[in-house]
Formats: structure tokens, sequence, C-alpha cells
């Protein structure tokens, strides 16, 4: 690994393993990902996709390799690498409004109270949940719970964003609005994105690179690197050659790893 | 209040006017029996002197006092159990062989400890109201949504903020329907203790009309006991929906 990538380096597994008894989830993973890049994995069932994003968040330990942020092995999570479940329905506290919800970070930051009202307004604002701050989210649609948690992810200011499968749940349409709006609020705020999906379309649409893992146990199978310009569009982008051509290596890759 | 809401009384209605009848054709003599409206008679006579009155008192104090100590003890003991596994694991036989004990088993040692009166009284429903709460009130902990705990330690929310932000929250509204089962439970301990021992309250009441051959006001304070258990009960069930609102529904119907 050359100086360059390393300093630029904010999360790296060097050599990752994890079983549980003799099953082996995830053997000699390496992988580095850079300041402000968006990197998505993607994979079959099984491979260990989740976990590795899990792992990326501190939320899992690996029984061997080292997990870094910023250089740094990373043991427990930190406030400044956000996670955004796919499950919105059950990340979010039922009993508590939208801006409530969101304002959860801020007091696990210790933000003075009289600061957090007008910062969880604004940053549902910033999701487009202007007006529904009152609102709890069984009162809302996928799509706005979803952005509801991306409001509470952002409420930590993170460096790192960790997405799990979080549009999976949703509507073709919903989730490419939510696709774009993404992309320009990571644009906006430079934000390093490590994004699990099993969307081969929405991997090569959002990521500077794309990572395909093979299963049983989880390792890395192919490494793509997108070279399609931003901002990308939704019509536009997913017609251009290059598009195709990264779709159908991943696709074929997929078919292979199934087998 | 839904309409058809008087179905419910008819068959009560009904009974009490076929008892009437029975009674007054019969003109029973009976000990344990007596008509509905001499019961009527003997509960309002036993209003105005004002001893039903004292006697529903006594037995609110021992049976809420009980359940105030019991019930916090439970809840206390069930937060614990319900986060620290190690702690439940080693006290698991212990717990599982002095939950099955009768409340009323243990009223010889009660009486020993602290005589007759409130004190024992107070004791033994407590005793009685420790289990129900720490076993629901530990499954309630254990029901919570994991992914819930999983964002707590994402946004590494300290042991106590966790605890008064995330897991007590979850897990309310199933600690308030334990709750209200113990408060039913304390009621039932405390007339019984009363029945059994102690010379104070509506069970004390209840024996001292038996035995003093008054069927009539022997009923009447069963009858006064059945609907302060029902008051008890509906008191409780409107306080759960006013003061926890939404979060009363959350948890419970899913």
């Amino acid at each position: 690994m050359d100086a360059m990538t390393t300093s630029n380096a904010v999360i790296s597994f060097e050599r990752i393993s994890l079983a549980y008894g003799s099953r082996a989830i995830i053997s000699d993973l390496s992988l580095t990902i850079r300041r402000g890049e968006i990197v998505c994995i993607i994979g079959p069932s099984g491979c260990g996709k989740t976990t590795a994003l899990r792992m990326a968040g501190g939320l899992v330990r690996p029984n061997g390799g080292t997990v870094r942020f910023m250089g740094q092995p990373l043991t427990v999570p930190r406030r400044d690498v956000a996670v955004v479940f796919q499950d919105y329905g059950k990340a979010l506290l039922p009993w508590r409004t939208a801006a409530s919800n969101v304002s959860l970070a801020l007091e696990a930051a210790g933000t003075p109270r009289a600061e957090r009202a007008d910062r969880c307004y604004a940053l549902l604002a910033k999701v487009g949940l202007a007006g529904h701050e009152h609102k709890y989210p069984t009162e809302m649609s996928g799509g706005m719970q979803q952005r509801i948690q991306i409001a509470r992810c952002l409420a930590q200011e993170p460096s790192v964003l960790l997405m799990d499968e979080p549009f999976g749940a949703l509507d073709a349409m919903t989730r490419q609005g939510l696709q774009d709006e993404m992309l320009a609020l990571v644009a906006e705020t430079g934000t390093t994105v490590l994004f699990v999906t099993h969307d081969l379309e929405e991997a090569v649409y959002l990521g500077d690179r794309v990572i395909g893992l093979l299963p049983r146990p989880g390792r890395i199978g192919i490494e793509l690197n997108v070279d399609l310009p931003r901002p990308r569009n939704q019509l536009e982008t997913r017609e251009m050659p290059e598009f195709l051509r990264l779709r159908r290596a991943l696709f074929d890759f997929i078919e292979r790893a199934e087998q | 209040m839904k309409s058809g809401w008087w179905k419910g009384l008819v068959v009560p209605v009904i009974v009490i006017l076929l008892a009437e009848v029975a009674m007054r054709v019969e003109g029973s003599t009976s000990l344990s029996l007596a008509a509905p409206s001499d019961i009527a008679v003997a509960l309002l006579r036993s209003i105005a002197d004002t001893s039903l009155l004292a006697a529903t008192r006594d037995t609110l104090i021992a049976a809420g006092a009980g359940l105030a100590l019991g019930g916090l003890m439970g809840l206390m003991l069930g937060i614990l159990f319900g986060i620290a596994s190690t702690v439940d694991r080693l006290m698991e036989v212990s717990v599982e062989l002095i939950r099955p004990i009768p409340s009323v088993a243990v009223l010889p040692i009660a009486m020993l400890v602290f005589g007759f009166g409130f004190r024992m009284e107070i004791a033994i429903v407590a005793f009685s109201c420790i289990w129900p709460m720490m076993i629901l009130v530990r499954s309630a902990m254990a029901g919570i949504e994991p992914r819930l705990l999983e964002v707590a330690r994402a946004l590494r929310l300290s042991t106590w903020q966790r605890l008064y932000t995330i897991v007590l929250p979850a897990a309310l509204p199933r600690i308030i329907v334990a709750f209200r089962l113990a408060a039913a439970m304390a009621l039932v301990v405390a007339v019984t203790v009363e029945i059994a021992v102690n010379p104070l309250g509506l069970g004390y009441g209840i024996l001292v009309a038996q035995q003093g051959l008054q069927p009539a006001t022997m009923l009447a304070y069963l009858v006064w006991t059945g609907l302060l258990g029902w008051a008890v009960n509906a008191l409780l069930s409107v306080a759960q929906h006013r003061l926890l609102g939404r979060a009363a529904t959350v948890g419970v119907t899913r």
C-alpha cells in the first residue's frame, strides 16, 4: 500500500476474518475506503456484506485482522461513524416524534437542550421532512421513516456513513428519489460512504467503486471502479455504455458467485 | 359509550331480580344468603355509620403500601435481571424456589416478625406483588427490539441514557400491564390476610358479619369489595391511557 492511499484511508480492513464456531463468515478480507469515496458492496446472500459493514461500524469485532479508522484500531462504535439500518421501522423509537428521534443523536452527543430543537428542525428540513417534525414514525410512509433515520445519522455529523441496504424495502420511485438526495447530501458534506446493497444497478449508480463479495466464507471476488460522471442522473447515467458494461460485469459475477 | 353497552347488564339484573323473588317467596332464614334488597340496605347502613368506609380505607392503605413496596422491588429486580444476564442466571434457582410459595403461607412468619396490624399485612402484600412484577418486567426487558439496543450502541449512549431513553420507554407499556396485574393481586391478598388473621379492613368486616350471623352485611361487604376491585382496575386503566397516551398502545398491541 503506497503512502498516498494510506494517508487518505478513512476505514481500512487489514486481513479481516470472522468465524462463529467452525463456521467462517468472512475470511482474509482487506479493503481500504478513502476519504470522500462512495464504496458499494454487493454479493449473494451469505457473503457477509452486512457483517463487513457492522465491523466498519465497530458493532462486530473480527476474530482476526484489524479494522482501522483514520489509522487507529476501531474496537467500539464511534459517533462520527453513523449507521443507517435497513429496517427503519425498528431502528426508530416509535414513542418519539420525528424531531425527537433526531434529537436522540444530539442527546447522545451531549448537545445542550436549547440547541437541539433548532438543529433537529434544520436536519429534518434537509432530508425533505419540513412540516412533519411532530409526526410519529408510524404515521409516516417507509420513505419518510428512512429519511428520519438519515437525519438522525446526519445529526451525528459523521465523517463516515455506513448504509445497510437502506432503500431495499422501498418502492422503486421512492428509492430513486432517495438515491439522488443521498448523493446530493454526500456531495455537499464530503462524507465517506460504505453502502451495502443487493441491487446491482443501485451499486453502480451510487458508487465510485463496487466491491463484489463471494459467499461462504465472505471474501472479495471482484472490484470495479465506476468512471461515470457526477452528478449522476437517473435516466442519462443509467443509459451510458459504461453503466451497462459495469452492470453486465456485476451480473455475471453474481451468477458465478451463486453457483 | 358504545351503543348496546347495556346488554352486558341484562344477565346480572335478571339474576338479581330472580334472587329477590326467590328469597321473598321462600322467606329464607339462611345464614349465608340474603335478599338483594336486604344487602343494599345493609350496604347503605354500613356506609352511613362509616364502618364500611373505615374498613375500605384500612384495606386500601395496606394493599396500596404493599403494592408500592413490592411493586417497586419487583420493578427493580426485573430491570436488574433484565439487563444483567449474569445476575439473572445466578438468581434463577433462588427466585424459582421462593416464588411459588403461596403468600398466605408466609403469614405465620410475618405474624412472628410484625404481629397483627398494618405492617404484617403490608409485608405479605409486598411479598406477593414482587413476583408478577419481577417476572413481567424482566420479560418486558427481554422483549425490547434488539435493533433499538444496537442504535443505542452505535450512538454510544451511556448505560444510564440507554436505560431511560430506550429501555424503560420501550418496556413501559408492559410494565404498566404488570403493575395492573400486581394491583389486582394486592387487593386479593390484603382481603385474604384480613379474613385469615388480621383484625382490620374489609376482610375482617366480612368475617365479623359472618360470625355475627348477619348474612346481609357480610354480602354487602362482599359486593363492596368487588366494586372496589373493579374501580381500582378501571382507574388504573384510565390512568394508563391518560398518562402514557400514545406509548400505552405502542409495543403491547404489536
